[in-house]
C-alpha cells in the first residue's frame, strides 16, 4: 500500500539514552512501515536481548499511555465543564424570553406560561410579529436539552465515581464551579460543600450573614430530602464522599461502588436524629474551610470531614456561580 | 470437529462448571480456580470464537496484535497464553483500566492509538505478528482489517469480530456482513467465517489469511 514511503524508518528506541523511558518517542513518533523492531533494537545495542527489549517496551508503552489518558481526560473535563454552562446559558436566557413572549402573546392569545407555551405558539403563531420569538425560545429550550444529554453521557466517562454519587448534571456543575476534575480534587470537602453560594460565604466572611451551609449541592436528595435542621450535616456527609470521589475520579479512575452505600448509611444515622427528639446536636454545620493562605478562614467546625488545607480560597466559580444556592437558613 | 485449544488454554471446572480458562491476575471478577480464571465466551468475541471451535490458529505463544482492547476483558486472557500481544484502544476511559491488566503482565503493551492509523504506532508495533484480533465495533470495520494488513506475517491469521450494528444500524446483518467480507478479500483469503450466536447477537467472525 504505502511502502514507498520511508521504507526505513526508524523505531520508537531509535536515539534513546539507556535511561530514558521513550514515552514521548512511543506517543509522538510514527513511521509507514513497521519492521521487526525488538531483532534491530539489539543489533543496535539498545538491549541486550529480545527479553530486555520487551522489558522497556512494557515500561515505555505503559508511561505513554497513562500519560495519554491523563491528557485526554483533562480536556474532556473541560468539554463537560463548557457544555454544563452552556446548558445554564440557554435554559436562563430561554426562561427569560419565554417570560417576555407570554406577556407579548398573552395580549393577542389566550395566554399561557413558559417553555411549553413558547412551544405551542412556536408550532402555530405563524404571521404573529412574536412568532420569531417563539421558535428562537423553542430552539434555545431544544439546545439546552441536547447539551443536558451529552453532560449526562459525557460526565459518567471523566468522572465515574462522582457522576454516581451526584448524578452527572449535579457532578459537572461541580466540575464547572471548580474549574476542572483536576481542581476539584484538589479541593477540601468544606469548600465543595459551599461551591456555588460564594456570595453567600463572602457576605458571612465580612460578618453580614450565618455561614451557607451548602452551595449547589443543594439539589442533591440527600440534602434536600433532609429536614432542615439536619440539612447542615448531610451536606457535609454528602461533600465529604463527593471530595473523595473526585480524588478516586482523579487520581486512579477505579470504580468504587461502595461509596453510595456509604454515603446512605451516614444519611441513615443523621436522618434518625430526627426521630430521637431533637435537643442539641451540631448547630454549626457549616463548612469545613481549613485555614487558607490567600482566602479568609471561615468556621470552625467540630468533626468536618477532613479537608486538605489549600491554599485557594473559596472558588470563585464561572459564569454561573452566581446561579448556585447559598441558603443560609 | 472442535479444534484444539492453545497452550495456555483449558477446558476447567471453575464455580462448579466446565469452561474455558487462563492462568493469570483476574480482571473483571471473573470466577476463579487457583491461578485459572474463567473465560467468558458471552462477554469476548475471541472466547466465543474458541467456544464454537473455530481454527483460531493459536497454539500458545503467539506474537499478536489486538485492536480495540477497551478495557482489556479479552486482551488480558489472550496476554496470559500468548507471547508478545500489543493492544491498541484509542478511548482513554478504557485504556486506564487496561493499564492496571497491563500492570501484572509484563509482555502486554498498551497503545492509546486509533487502529485508523497504523502509522501512529508502527514505530511501536513488530513486523510479522503471527496474529490479529480486531473487535473495534466501530464504522470502518474492514477498512481497518486492511489497514493493519501490514504488521501481520505472511503465515499469520487474521481473527476478526464485526459486529452489524456499528456499520449501519438500519442494515440487515447479512447484507453487512456481505460487503464487509467482500471489502476484506482485497487482502486476504478468508478461511472461516460464522456468526457468534448464542453467545453475541449479529455479530460476525472472520478467520482469514493474508493473500
Ligand atoms: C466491543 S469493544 C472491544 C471489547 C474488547 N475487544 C474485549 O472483548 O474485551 C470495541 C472497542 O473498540 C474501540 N475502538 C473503536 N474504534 C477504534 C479505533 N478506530 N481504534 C482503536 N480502538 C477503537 C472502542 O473504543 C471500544 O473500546
Amino acid at each position: 500500500m504505502t511502502d514507498e514511503t520511508d521504507p526505513a524508518g526508524e523505531g520508537w528506541f531509535a536515539g534513546l539514552a539507556p535511561d530514558e523511558p521513550g514515552a514521548e518517542a512511543i506517543a509522538e513518533g510514527g513511521t509507514e512501515t513497521p519492521r521487526p523492531w525488538p531483532r534491530l533494537a539489539v543489533e543496535a545495542g539498545f538491549a541486550t536481548d529480545e527479553g530486555a527489549y520487551y522489558d522497556r517496551l512494557h515500561e515505555a508503552t505503559t508511561r505513554a499511555t497513562r500519560r495519554a489518558v491523563r491528557e485526554r481526560e483533562a480536556a474532556d473535563d473541560q468539554q463537560v465543564k463548557h457544555a454544563v454552562r452552556a446548558m445554564d446559558d440557554c435554559r436562563r436566557t430561554a426562561n427569560e424570553l419565554a417570560e417576555r413572549l407570554a406577556e407579548w402573546a398573552g395580549t393577542v392569545d389566550g395566554g399561557g406560561s413558559g417553555i411549553e407555551y413558547a412551544r405551542e405558539l412556536a408550532a402555530d403563531a405563524d404571521g404573529e410579529p412574536f412568532a420569531g420569538l417563539a421558535r428562537r425560545v423553542a430552539d434555545l429550550a431544544a439546545e439546552a436539552d441536547r447539551l443536558e444529554s451529552f453532560v449526562e453521557t459525557r460526565t459518567p466517562e471523566v468522572a465515574p465515581n462522582l457522576s454516581a454519587l451526584a448524578g452527572p448534571v449535579l457532578a459537572a456543575r461541580l466540575l464547572s464551579l471548580a474549574g476542572g476534575l483536576e481542581t476539584l480534587a484538589k479541593k477540601p470537602s468544606g469548600t465543595i460543600q459551599v461551591l456555588g453560594a460564594e456570595d453567600a460565604l463572602f457576605a458571612h466572611l465580612r460578618g453580614h450573614a450565618p455561614s451557607p451551609k451548602h452551595g449547589v449541592i443543594f439539589t442533591h436528595e440527600a440534602v434536600r430530602g433532609t429536614r432542615a435542621e439536619d440539612r447542615g450535616s448531610a451536606a457535609r456527609a454528602l461533600a465529604g464522599k463527593l471530595a473523595i470521589a473526585a480524588r478516586i475520579d482523579h487520581y486512579s479512575g477505579d470504580r468504587r461502588p461502595e461509596l453510595e452505600g456509604e454515603l446512605a448509611d451516614r444519611l441513615a444515622t443523621i436522618r434518625a436524629r430526627a426521630d430521637d427528639s431533637s435537643a442539641a446536636g451540631d448547630t454549626d454545620d457549616g463548612p469545613a474551610t481549613g485555614s487558607t493562605d490567600d482566602g479568609p478562614a471561615a468556621g470552625s467546625t467540630d468533626d468536618g470531614p477532613a479537608a486538605g488545607d489549600t491554599d485557594d480560597g473559596p472558588a470563585t466559580g464561572g459564569p454561573n456561580a452566581d446561579g448556585g444556592i447559598g441558603d443560609v437558613e | 470437529m472442535s479444534s484444539e485449544l492453545p497452550a495456555g488454554v483449558e477446558r476447567r471446572v471453575v464455580d462448579g462448571r466446565e469452561r474455558l480458562a487462563t492462568r493469570g491476575e483476574p480482571v473483571y471478577g471473573e470466577p476463579t480456580d487457583g491461578e485459572w480464571r474463567a473465560w467468558n465466551p458471552a462477554r469476548s468475541k475471541l472466547g466465543a470464537m474458541l467456544e464454537l471451535g473455530m481454527e483460531t490458529a493459536f497454539e500458545g505463544g503467539e506474537r499478536v496484535l489486538y485492536l480495540g482492547a477497551a478495557s482489556g476483558t479479552t486482551v488480558s486472557h489472550v496476554a496470559d497464553f500468548a507471547g508478545p500481544t500489543y493492544a491498541v484502544e484509542f478511548a482513554p476511559r478504557p485504556a486506564r483500566d487496561l493499564l492496571s491488566v497491563a500492570a501484572s503482565r509484563p509482555r502486554l503493551f498498551p497503545l492509546l492509538k486509533d487502529a485508523r492509523r497504523p502509522e501512529t504506532y508502527a514505530h511501536v508495533v513488530e513486523a510479522g505478528v503471527d496474529a490479529i484480533v480486531q473487535d473495534v465495533a466501530t464504522r470502518g470495520q474492514a477498512r481497518v482489517a486492511l489497514e493493519n494488513r501490514r504488521f501481520l506475517a505472511d503465515d499469520g491469521r487474521l481473527l476478526l469480530a464485526v459486529k452489524a450494528r456499528s456499520e449501519d444500524v438500519a442494515r440487515e446483518p447479512a447484507a453487512v456482513f456481505e460487503e464487509i467480507t467482500d471489502e476484506l478479500a482485497a487482502e486476504y483469503a478468508l478461511l472461516e467465517r460464522r456468526r457468534l450466536e448464542p453467545y453475541h447477537a449479529d455479530h460476525l467472525a472472520v478467520v482469514a489469511e493474508p493473500r
